[in-house]
């Protein structure tokens, strides 16, 4: 603890060992699943590529192919490996081809050819993930050579055409203007697509599909202006939805750097089945470890959903879990941007003390984590001038409380997809505030005793009460009751639930294997 | 004779009756110099603002300049030529949504929602059912009275009877966004065709569509209760379900 808030060291202990008890049945869960995006990520890492001409990925093909032979409880690498010795193809994409085309048949070997199918899946799989480590050492070496950011927070824009050739432009300008880091806002829609489109794309609906090609373009122009600036600038997008497994393996493999990866957000707000969730959540998380890949958790989404104030503690749980199971699948404190938001009613009486003393909590509750400090959005009216004012605060807020990671906020929330001349603004605003007060959080340090004390403990008191309740009865039977959110997703239910499947005692899946064995 | 009838004709003010003071600010895609703040001017000019005052001008990104223009426009406001469409029914916040089902109803109003068809676009009724919403507006999901079964992308007509029959459902949202060679219109009409022949007249939900395509006044040719457009709000639909629904159901229909 650095001990801003005085926070009793036992309790937060107590709070850390009631999440990794609410969590621990979840990891369970996901170990003895498998789901149709875990395995088609598998195939991705395999080398399988393009999509048929529908635009259906060959994955989703060869996945559906083998699911409709054995099912999906064997995890298909050792099918898939096994057909490809029996056909003598060497190609796995070409195999994909054939059994969409019908003309091969899958079985789940034994003996001799199952032992010969996993060396083959695993050798297959390694030369995928070793892809992605060396994305992971090309990030270290051009951060070394272009630099980080000179300061905290790093400044976080997001750009959203729906056309990747107009996204880089736009992307490079807002760089260039003083952004670290750019995110490109998916398709609205895309969460709920179950295969990942493919090629680069023009047309989105508020914001652009996420695929690989236009991963890859994108991290070129940045990377240019990377050098442009001398400054390493990042990429962030969404590994969350029904395609979760594959974007993360994705991620790895274009280098972006950053990537949106809530534990329970498509659960409460996309109605995506608890389990489907779960299970693909911890395999992105492990892929996202491997490529050194910063995740962004989401609980921004609860401030919008409930009232600031009343429900500030489930914040705080959320984050907790977010904590625990992201540790579990492998990532360490600084890959971690915990999110959290300035959405209190700013016509409350001390909201703005309101506000530092939750930013100031989750800073202490996770002294090594970039935390995400995301931008009001619920209070912002269309009243421009008011807008840019409690942006201001905002900015003040991360700067007061040492943010990791600042999201620009826009005045124009709420009015229309952000002009040049808003982001510009915006910008402004964060540099005045960041160079007028950007190391305040070396020199405040609430009174003790004091209001901001009070509340941020009185927050944590609410959490732990929050995770006591949740306790014994499991996480997802508290998710089933609508305890987050006021939604009640019950675990058999929501979208996703077919491509979910309980392990055979011959499951294998050589990636899961290897991100949790370590070499390639 | 009331006051505002009385002045038909009003002005800007800006710090005096009548002195039309107003404050702009616009980008120009030109690079900031004295030729780009003639620029600025000259379109102040042609809006009417005469003289216009440039009080700021800042080069932004490659090539862009902001600028901020007060000045005086010169024109008047008729009072009595303004007209505006009025909404038919009255726009409620979630919380009154919820106490109108809670007291009136007695029971959750069920609502059953689909992209029917080929139409896998579930861009617009999901943001009209999601909790997470749009443009900050919660879904209805969100709505404590309202029991939501959102079926999701290309489900079949009778699969949707089948649904609206399994929830009782007291509405159907259906939702159209592909409209190649009048998709959005023939499902549609197969879909209302469809609830005319399973239920009677008093037990059939009320039907509405929305879509970007849709002419909203077409209720009549294709058989459903409401046909709402681009740009409609979770809000919009919750009101007007509670109205003809609720408050409204007996009165007219």
């Amino acid at each position: 603890m650095t001990g801003k808030l005085d926070l009793d060291p036992v309790l937060v202990a107590r709070a850390r060992e009631l999440a990794r008890r609410a969590g621990q049945p979840v990891v369970d869960l996901a170990r003895s699943h498998t789901t149709v995006s875990v395995e088609r990520a598998v195939l991705r890492l395999a080398g399988v590529t393009g999509a048929d001409p529908d635009g259906i990925p060959w994955v989703n093909r060869l996945v559906d192919a083998v699911v409709a032979d054995v099912g999906l409880g064997h995890g298909v690498a050792v099918p898939v490996f096994d057909a490809l010795a029996r056909e003598q193809i060497s190609d796995v994409t070409l195999l994909a081809q054939k059994a969409a085309a019908g003309s091969v048949r899958f079985a789940v070997p034994s003996g001799k050819a199952a032992t010969a199918a996993r060396r083959a899946a695993r050798r297959a799989v390694g030369a995928g993930v070793r892809l992605v480590d060396r994305r992971r050492a090309e990030r270290d070496r051009l951060v070394k050579r272009y630099g980080d950011p000179a300061r905290r927070p790093w400044i976080y824009l997001i750009v959203a055409t729906g056309d990747i050739y107009e996204d880089i432009p736009q992307a490079q300008a807002a760089a260039r203007a003083g952004a670290d880091v750019i995110a490109v806002i998916r398709s609205t829609g895309q969460s709920l697509l179950d295969y990942v489109p493919e090629g680069a794309t023009r047309e989105g609906f508020a914001g652009t599909y996420a695929t690989q090609e236009n991963f890859r373009l994108m991290r070129a122009a940045l990377d240019s202006t990377s050098r442009e600036l001398g400054r390493y600038v990042r990429l962030t997008n969404y590994a969350s939805g029904l395609c979760m497994p594959e974007m993360a393996t994705l991620a790895g493999l274009e280098r972006l750097d950053m990537m949106l990866n809530d534990s329970m957000y498509g659960i409460l707000f996309r109605d995506i089945n608890p389990i489907r969730t779960f299970v693909d959540q911890r395999f992105s998380r492990q892929v996202h470890a491997r490529a050194g890949i910063i995740i962004n958790t989401g609980e921004d989404n609860y401030l919008t959903t409930a009232d600031a104030v009343e429900e500030a503690h489930t914040v705080t749980v959320s984050q907790l879990l977010n904590e625990f199971f992201a540790h579990e699948a492998g990532l360490a404190d600084w890959q971690l941007g915990l999110g959290h938001a300035f959405e209190i009613n700013p016509d409350l009486p001390e909201s703005f003390r309101l506000e530092l003393a939750h930013a100031l909590l989750a800073r202490e509750l996770f002294p090594d984590a970039p935390l995400k400090w995301m931008p009001p959005t619920k209070h912002m009216t269309g009243d421009v001038f008011r807008g840019n004012l409690l942006d201001g605060f905002f900015n003040l807020v991360g700067a007061m409380t040492g943010q990791g990671i600042l999201l620009v906020g826009m005045m124009t929330e709420a009015v229309v997809t952000p002009w040049l001349s808003d982001r510009d603004i915006a910008l402004q605003n964060v540099r005045y505030v960041l160079g007028a007060a950007g190391g305040l959080h070396e020199d405040f340090v609430p009174a003790p005793g004091g209001f901001i004390r009070q509340r941020a403990n009185r927050v944590l008191g609410e959490a732990l009460d929050l995770l006591e309740r949740i306790g014994d009865q499991s996480l997802l039977t508290a998710i089933a009751e609508g305890t987050f959110g006021i939604m009640k997703r019950p675990a058999d239910r929501g979208r996703g639930l077919a491509g979910v499947a309980r392990h055979e005692a011959d499951y294998y899946n050589p990636a899961t294997e290897i991100l949790e064995g370590g070499r390639a | 004779m009331t006051v505002a009838a009385e002045k038909r004709i009003v002005r800007p003010y800006g710090d005096t009756t009548g002195d039309g003071m107003v404050q702009v600010s616009f980008t120009l895609p030109v690079p900031h110099d004295k030729r780009a703040e003639g620029a600025a001017v000259q379109l102040a000019n042609k809006m009417g603002i005469d003289p216009a005052m440039l009080v700021h001008a800042k080069p932004m990104s490659d090539g862009f300049t902001f600028f901020v223009v007060y000045g005086r426009v010169n024109h008047l406001v008729d009072l009595s030529a303004v007209q505006v469409v009025e909404r038919d029914f009255p726009l409620l916040s979630a919380k009154e949504v919820n106490a109108v089902v809670k007291q009136r109803l007695r029971r959750k109003l069920s609502v059953v929602g689909a992209c029917i068809g080929t139409d896998a676009h579930t861009v617009g009724i999901d943001a009209i059912l999601n909790v997470k919403g749009i443009a900050g507006e919660k879904g209805l999901e969100y709505y404590r009275e309202l029991r939501v079964t959102n079926l999701g992308a290309q489900v079949s007509v009778p699969e949707l009877v089948e649904a609206a029959r399994r929830e009782r459902a007291d509405a159907v949202l259906v939702s159209q966004v592909v409209t190649q060679r009048d998709a959005h219109l023939h499902n549609t009409r197969e879909m209302s065709a469809a609830f005319r022949e399973a239920m009677p007249a008093g037990r059939r939900p009320l039907l509405v569509v929305g879509g970007p395509r849709f002419d909203e006044t077409m209720t009549g040719e294709l058989g459903v209760d409401r046909i709402f457009g681009r740009g409609t709000t979770p809000g919009e639909v919750a009101s007007y379900l509670v109205h003809a629904l609720i408050t409204n159901r007996g009165a007219g229909a």
